[in-house]
């Protein structure tokens, strides 16, 4: 089976964003993808290319076999979520209504909606009673849990998520740390994750991508990349983790 | 579905604050000066012709010269009171005086018939308070010569007339140093309190026996003759123009001066001109208007000129604040053009406006006005509101894939709500504020009373338009602080 996403020489320079050189990258279907590396490295970077937020100076990305264009674009982002790590909520709109604007604007029927959102709210444990509440009202994990049940209402083929943890307390962290574990095996989600996280990355990937100054520094698990480190940047980043773990 | 209800009820509530103007049947439309006697002229031609069974409309204190002549060859009035000598060296450019017939011919020409002189010549005098002028021992305009040091305060329309100030003073071979300009009634107040010792008046003036003046003999025979006339459109119908022509020669100066006296004792022109009508020389209190329904009339065209051009402001102004909010140069431009605007003064605004096709002395012009100066704050708050939506947000909205018009309308406009209706509630408040200039160019409103207070120096009358004005620019505010709590969503209020 081919990859779902798949990157081929992807460059991207430019003013603030961190820039990306000769990236190559398939985004294996059914399995959690983790880029990790410093801040800087370009690794959101590779995320908002993929969600057309940016468009690469050389090299080509496919969707599900499909070069991303100006006239396909819209149609592959509602195959794709996207979960940001401030949330992206829209503060206007409740929890309800954040979630429920896209299959709305698609005019999806209203009660196969609600049933969606009630399987929803279970899945990624959100109290239901809340859904009325507005995004100022909500925890910081509350929030991120919003922004995942409307990232995943249209069951997207692919989910993006660019440091989804990084703004939580340690409770709050590791608690959607392991739902979202369980939620991406029970979906068998495809998912492309960034964090700088080490541990996050080896606890949730069954990829590790990890890179440096915009180019990808080496792929593989968790073990290749203790066991086998392609240059000292790797066992320099994993064991500087690592250290911190210990004190 | 959120924007579309702050939409709605935005154009409800206007709608409700504009009343549709009246349209009316045609009627005879007069103008006058800015000062008492043009205003009791101008209401003595509305009632010869109201008892003649024509209808007529006075628009009152419309400005000076250039303004009521405009709004004459315009068409926007069709009579209005002058004086020959004004019609010669202003409106003729001629230096030099010329014959009653041959003033008739040379309007005719450019489309305008004038009446014979009504029966006073209402010349320029220059005056000074009695006591003083006897101390310096001045009897005319050639005695000022030896005092070049008295403090003259003179009309903004004398200095510049060809039969004003400067050809005076070269004429007299004055030298004086203190000349200012200062409003004709305002004039008359320096000069009781000695802040001026010399200023211009009207031979008719009542003030001139008020307050105890005396008029300095034109010795040199400087002013022409002033003697008070009707012009009128040529296409003014004929039964309207002989009822004008009627008036020739009946209003001497002494009956001028009392009428005069009387508008500003009552501070009510229809009751003085009824002094001319009624023989037995007591006037009777116009059968007009309650100061109820005046207060209701000023108010409700207050409303309309200020709700509708905030309602221009707003259909054009937020499209080119979200267009603006894109940047470039476009955006720069907009921005740029709205702040131009702003920095003109709205009294040079109107009167820049007023000599342009289409414009001229009207409602339309005022409403124009107004629209372009409430502008700014609309398109500003519009494009800040929109630019300081979150990058996070913007691209979250973005990644759902949404169509573009659903994302303005759904997530954009209304984040930026807050913000652009923080921008409409100053332009509400701006414009309820300006428009008191509308009353400048007759679009009336509540300057109307300003203004013909300021005209008479009465205090009371000004602050029947200052005191509504104020209170409605409160009322303003708070409706918008009721309308911040309605239509603003909940989520960006907590």
């Amino acid at each position: 089976m081919s990859a779902l996403v798949q990157l081929t020489g992807v460059s991207k320079t430019f003013g603030d964003a961190a820039a990306v050189h000769s990236i190559d990258l398939s985004v294996e279907r059914g399995k959690t993808t983790v880029l990790i590396g410093p801040s800087g490295c370009g690794k959101s970077t590779l995320l908002r290319l993929i969600i057309g937020l940016l468009q690469p100076d050389e090299g080509k990305i496919e969707f599900d076999g499909t070069s991303l264009s100006a006239g396909n674009i819209d149609i592959i982002r509602r195959r794709v979520g996207y979960v940001i790590q401030e949330g992206g909520l829209f503060p206007h709109l409740t929890a309800r209504g954040n979630i429920l604007l896209m299959p709305r604007h698609l005019g999806s029927d209203e009660n196969e909606m609600l049933s969606r959102l009630a399987e929803l709210c279970a899945l990624t444990r959100f109290p239901a009673n809340l859904l009325g509440r507005y995004p100022l009202e909500l925890s910081g994990g509350q929030r991120q849990r919003v922004s995942l049940m409307r990232a995943l209402m249209l069951s997207p083929e692919l989910l993006l998520l660019d440091e989804p943890l990084g703004a939580l307390d340690p409770l709050g962290r590791v608690a959607l740390q392991k739902d979202l574990k369980e939620i991406f095996e029970r979906l068998k989600q495809t998912a492309l994750l960034v964090t700088h996280d080490l541990a996050e990355a080896a606890y949730l990937g069954n990829q590790i991508v990890l890179m440096n100054q915009g180019r990808i520094v080496q792929k593989g698990s968790i073990v290749d990349l203790r066991e086998q480190p392609a240059s000292t940047f790797v066992s320099d980043f994993i064991n500087a983790q690592r250290g911190l773990m210990l004190t | 579905m959120t924007t579309f209800r702050f939409l709605s009820i935005s154009y409800c509530v206007l709608g409700f604050l504009i009343q549709s103007p009246a349209l009316a049947t045609e009627p005879t439309v007069i103008g006058s000066k800015k000062f008492t006697e043009s205003y009791v002229l101008g209401e003595i031609a509305k009632r010869t012709l109201t008892e003649a069974g024509i209808s007529a409309d006075h628009r009152q204190g419309m400005g000076g010269t250039i303004i009521l002549w405009q709004a004459l060859r315009s068409g926007q009035i069709d009579v209005y009171p002058e004086y020959t000598g004004t019609i010669v060296q202003e409106i003729l450019k001629r230096s030099n005086p010329m014959p009653t017939d041959q003033v008739a011919d040379e309007l005719r020409k450019i489309g305008i018939g004038t009446t014979k002189p009504l029966g006073f010549n209402n010349t320029y005098a220059l005056v000074m308070r009695r006591n003083r002028a006897s101390a310096l021992g001045i009897r005319t305009i050639s005695d000022l010569q030896k005092h070049p040091e008295l403090k003259l305060g003179f009309t903004h329309e004398f200095l510049d007339r060809q039969d004003g100030w400067s050809p005076m003073a070269v004429a007299y071979r004055l030298n004086s140093q203190n000349v200012a300009g200062i409003d004709h009634a305002l004039g008359y107040d320096a000069l009781r309190n000695g802040q001026i010792d010399v200023k211009d008046a009207y031979s008719t003036d009542a003030k001139i026996a008020d307050y105890n003046l005396v008029v300095l003999e034109d010795d040199q025979k400087f002013f022409p003759r002033y003697d008070a006339v009707f012009l009128n459109r040529l296409s003014l119908n004929d039964k309207a123009v002989a009822v004008l022509r009627g008036l020739e020669g009946r209003i001497d100066e002494a009956t001028m001066t009392r009428l005069n006296a009387e508008a500003e004792r009552t501070k009510d022109y229809a009751r003085a001109a009824s002094l001319f009508f009624d023989s037995s020389g007591t006037s009777t209190p116009s059968f007009g208007e309650s100061f109820a329904h005046k207060l209701s009339r000023w108010t409700s065209r207050h409303l309309e000129l200020a709700g509708f051009s905030l309602l221009l402001s707003i259909i054009v102004g937020v499209p080119l604040g979200i267009w603006a909010s894109r940047g470039g140069p476009i955006g720069h431009v907009i921005l740029g053009f709205a702040s131009v605007v702003q920095t003109i003064p709205s009294l040079a605004l109107l009167a820049l406006l007023v000599p342009l096709p289409f414009f001229g002395i009207s409602v339309r012009t005022a409403i124009t006005a107004l629209f372009l100066y409430g502008l700014l704050p609309i398109v500003r708050n519009t494009a800040t509101g929109l630019q300081d939506i979150p990058r996070g947000l913007r691209e979250s909205a973005i990644a759902l894939g949404i169509s573009s018009r659903a994302r303005l309308w759904q997530i954009y406009l209304p984040m930026a709500s807050r913000s652009i209706l923080a921008g409409i509630k100053t332009s509400a408040v701006i414009n309820i504020g300006t428009a008191t200039l509308a009353a400048l160019i007759g679009a009336g409103g509540l300057g109307e009373p300003i203004l013909s207070g300021l005209n008479l120096n009465d205090h009371a009358t000004i602050l029947q338009g200052a005191i509504p004005a104020a209170t409605l620019a409160l009322l303003v505010q708070w409706f918008f602080d009721f309308l911040d709590r309605v239509l603003i969503p909940k989520g960006l209020r907590l």
